[in-house]
């Protein structure tokens, strides 16, 4: 159903929908709001056909929580002031003479997450918001895209001379479509706000665009005062109550957060810092890092196949893992069929690319001839043959020729068309050699 | 066939019985329509081919003993979305809205079987106390055509008062449905706020709006009120209340022992002196009959048609906002730009009471005026409702007039706002209260020939109560046997 303030029309609140915001509060460290209405905001706008958006203006649904950042060495716990619940609008285009409106999403919930004043540079707005994303996404609640406006960003800078206690006449800039170009953007005003207020002029509040082809921001209208939305709380909607009860399931069922998750890699399963943190950057990654060791592999080889082998092939392939066919449990057989030396560390290379085609990996290593020929009673007979063939490279083992011994193994590859266990082979015909 | 002669009960039981077909209903009701619409103009759209192609689908399939609505004509008020079938809300904004889907209360009736003949005249946007403001022409009073119907819902109130259907739903946000009841002599029920969707219902005061029924008779009231109540997953606010089966008792009802509240408030010197006195009559009967008649006050009545007026304005400000010219409904011609087409749009396709409305809650709801006006009003309205809690706690109903005076002149007071809100005093505070209300004929003025309607509130989900006492007092008195002569009726 499409929301285009249809007349007798009604919202419906979708109890998902505070669930997600109990949990993205739980996750942000934030207060929970037991009792909770909607309220109307009221203005006239083609992406917004009820001509209000519903919304949270007096009881947001969370507020007062934190999330922590790094910049530099440095941490910092950047305040969360509130979280509220409202209704997506429309989107609009526009293209030459004409302007469309998509309202595919009109109606739908989003939670709007308003930071405190906190943030004191670019790269710590950047730190911030890659950190919210994390949280976020490690709840479940949404895949956070800013690619796909399943994240959005509006930023607000203002400047203020070193001292100073009052903030400076701020800017913001809407729907910025990516982490990059909100550095980008917010450098860009910073070093404009500092130049202008140098010169001892006045910084103007207004809204700016971003534009990334001149890497530079772009006056869009300036606000003359507020703007008056005639809130009243929306009678179409009962007020929320959300019992204690609720939010103790929940918490208990909230996934963990990739902290938590990062210290069980290091201190339990033995990964180093950096493995931990590599693996912790998407809840994908980490999800899938856990089920491959849960399938019983070892913890640190399946680190090291999803951060070089598995992610190589993410980054040519330009896909996310949830996207391939790869399963924990295929990675998990695969790195198990190396470890008991049912395939060689290079046979382990094919057998990948089978895995990654969704193939299970012993059945594909038996279908391919990829399996080592590990068994003695079966190289013994190829070891003997091969030293009967070649006297003269046991004559040169016996002067201290070591080179001999690689040539011998060589030849029980040949012979084995590279199935024989190098392991096996070696110190079977150590054994031989040493006889003779 | 004269609906002036029977109900729902009888119909039904001579439908199945074969001594009547559905057909003949429908006919019967298009044709009474075609002798009294020229001088009442209930409707503003009728529904004459569908209506017809139901009720021969009806018979062809034959009517069954547990089909009690299955082909009665009934008629709905054009501020109710009836999927195919222009839904005007009376304004010019609408005039040519074919809606996609039924309302619930619609949807309700088509599933029991019911006809839908045709779509009643209201107030624009349910705006007003006469169909006065309608695009579409004012009702006329079916007693005296020179007289309005009440408002909003005048034309179902006069479709009745005609005789052209049995029942017609109306919806009510500040006296909507009892008003016109009063004023035609009709039957008329606002229900408990929560008891019936509202998905459908095109929104006016979204936290006062109910959907109620005008019948000629209290038991054809209170089984059409069955068939339409109910929680309804697309309307939040409906509730989960079991819904009873309001007719199922009322033979056996009785007032003995029923303890009435008569607030001072309504039988003032405020409300005219003929009203005053068919109502004191009434409320003798029913003390006659068994029942304790109690003077109580409800202190805030005073204050309730400026809170309802800046409450419900406030919220139609808001809910009246979709009609922008943009995806539906008029658009101006001759704009330049996008604020030109809300601008002009608004300006030509809003008649003056809803132009009005739309400026008093806007001003209610700015910034600077919220906590004077908006903010004000909501915590008043707290007051009223705990006016009304105070006197339930030993009282089982509440009973004066429904309207300050009879119905009044066409014109009479179409140029004063002030004077026609005030005519809502006596039947905005169930609806800030939310409990359910419901108007009766009482008698008829002794001044001018009249009906006079007696006006019932309840305990919120205790609509029981009220059809109980209405059944009694109409079984036992005259008032309802009076009609209308209108189409060179005798």
């Amino acid at each position: 159903m499409l929301d285009w303030g249809y007349p007798g029309v009604l919202p419906t609140l979708n109890k998902g929908v505070v669930k997600a915001g109990i949990m993205a509060g739980l996750a942000l460290h934030a207060e929970i709001n037991p009792n909770m209405h909607f309220d109307r905001k009221n203005y006239f706008y083609p992406d917004n056909p009820k001509a209000y958006q519903i919304t949270q203006s007096e009881t947001p649904i969370a507020h007062d929580g934190w999330v922590e950042i790094e910049v530099d060495g440095k941490k910092k716990k950047i305040g969360i002031a509130e979280m509220h619940i409202e209704e997506d609008a429309g989107k609009n285009t526009h293209t030459g003479q004409y302007s469309y409106v998509d309202l595919n999403r009109q109606g739908t919930p989003l939670i709007e997450i308003v930071s405190k004043p906190d943030i004191a540079s670019p790269d710590e707005a950047v730190a911030y918001l890659e950190a919210l994303r994390q949280r976020i996404q490690f709840t479940g609640i949404s895949d956070v895209k800013m690619e796909e406006g399943s994240m959005r960003v509006d930023t607000n800078i203002s400047v203020r001379p070193y001292g100073a206690k009052e903030f400076g006449t701020k800017t913001e800039m809407k729907n910025i479509n990516s982490f990059n170009y909100v550095r980008n953007a917010l450098n860009f005003e910073q070093e404009r706000h500092q130049k202008v207020l140098l010169a001892g002029g006045q910084i103007v509040q207004e809204t700016r665009r971003y534009d990334e082809a001149t890497k530079s921001t772009i006056s869009m209208r300036t606000k003359e005062g507020s703007d008056d939305y005639r809130y009243f709380p929306e009678p179409d909607v009962p007020a929320v109550h959300v019992s204690d009860d609720w939010i103790a399931e929940i918490t208990a069922e909230m996934p963990q957060m990739p902290g938590e998750r990062r210290a069980h890699y290091v201190n339990d399963l033995g990964l180093t810092d950096y493995d931990a943190m590599v693996l912790t950057q998407t809840k994908e990654m980490s999800d899938f890092f856990e089920a491959t060791v849960a399938e019983g592999a070892d913890a640190r080889k399946v680190a090291n196949y999803l951060m070089n082998d598995v992610n190589s092939y993410l980054n040519t392939e330009h896909v996310d893992l949830p996207q391939t066919k790869l399963t924990p449990a295929n990675l998990a057989g695969m790195i198990k069929l190396i470890d008991d030396g049912t395939i060689s560390s290079k046979m382990a290379k094919k057998v990948f690319q089978g895995i990654l085609q969704g193939e299970e990996p012993a059945e594909f290593a038996k279908k391919n001839g990829l399996v080592q020929l590990s068994d003695p009673a079966q190289l013994q007979p190829i070891v003997d043959e091969i030293l009967a063939n070649n006297p003269q490279s046991i004559e040169d083992f016996k002067n201290g020729k070591d080179r001999a011994v690689g040539f011998l193994v060589g030849q029980i590859m040949k012979q084995t068309k590279g199935t024989a266990n190098p392991g096996v082979v070696n110190k079977l015909l150590m054994q031989a050699l040493n006889a003779q | 066939m004269d609906f002036n002669q029977t109900d729902i009960t009888q119909l039904h039981a001579d439908l199945v019985a074969g001594k009547v077909t559905a057909t003949e209903l429908v006919e019967a009701s298009l044709k009474r329509m075609d002798a009294t619409e020229a001088d009442v103009n209930a409707f503003v759209n009728r529904n004459d081919e569908a209506a017809l192609k139901q009720a021969q689908a009806l018979d062809a399939a034959g009517i069954k003993e547990d089909q009690l609505l299955a082909g009665i004509p009934l008629a709905v008020k054009d501020n109710i979305l009836t999927q195919g079938l222009t839904t005007t809300a009376s304004s010019k904004m609408l005039e040519h809205f074919t809606p996609v889907f039924d309302a619930t209360v619609v949807e309700k009736l088509n599933q029991a079987g019911a006809i839908n003949v045709g779509k009643t005249n209201l107030d624009e946007f349910a705006m007003g106390s006469s169909t006065e403001t309608s695009y579409f022409g004012t009702t006329k009073n079916p007693w005296d055509l020179t007289r309005v119907p009440g408002g909003s819902s005048g034309g179902s109130a006069a479709a009745v008062a005609a005789g052209d259907v049995l029942g017609a739903l109306g919806t009510d946000t500040g006296g909507s449905i009892r008003m016109p009841s009063a004023f035609n002599g009709v039957v008329g029920m606002k229900p408990t706020y929560g008891r019936v969707s509202r998905w459908g219902v095109i929104a006016f005061g979204s936290s006062f709006d109910q959907v109620g029924w005008i019948t000629r008779t209290v038991k054809d009231n209170a089984i059409l009120m069955s068939a339409i109540s109910g929680q309804d997953d697309h309307d939040m606010t409906s509730s989960h209340q079991a819904v009873p089966d309001f007719a199922a008792g009322l033979d056996e009802a009785s007032v003995k022992g029923l303890r009435i509240a008569v607030p001072k408030e309504y039988v003032s010197d405020a409300i005219d002196e003929d009203v005053r006195e068919v109502i004191e009559a009434g409320l003798k009967h029913l003390e006659s009959l068994g029942a304790i008649v109690d003077e109580v006050s409800l202190p805030h009545t005073k204050y309730g048609v400026p809170v309802y007026y800046i409450l419900a304005s406030s919220e139609a400000s808001s809910n009246l906002q979709r009609f922008d010219g943009i995806r539906y409904g008029f658009r101006a011609d001759d704009v330049k730009n996008l604020e030109d087409v809300y601008v002009k749009t608004r300006s030509e396709g809003f008649g003056e009471e809803v132009k009005r409305r739309i400026m008093l809650g806007t001003f209610s709801l700015s910034a600077g005026f919220y906590d004077a006006y908006f903010n004000k009003a909501a915590k008043v309205r707290r007051l009223i409702a705990q006016d009304f809690e105070k006197v339930f706690e030993d009282h089982d109903v509440i009973i004066g007039a429904t309207g300050v005076s009879t119905a009044f002149k066409i014109g009479e007071d179409i140029d004063d706002p002030k004077k026609m809100y005030y005519n809502d005093i006596l039947t905005v505070t169930a609806n800030l209260a939310g409990v359910p209300a419901m108007s009766i004929p009482a008698g008829f003025s002794k001044k001018n020939g009249m009906p006079v309607g007696m006006q019932l509130i309840g305990k919120k989900y205790d609509e029981q109560t009220l059809y109980n006492t209405a059944y009694v007092f109409e079984q036992t008195t005259d008032a309802h046997n009076h009609h209308a002569k209108l189409g060179g009726d005798q």
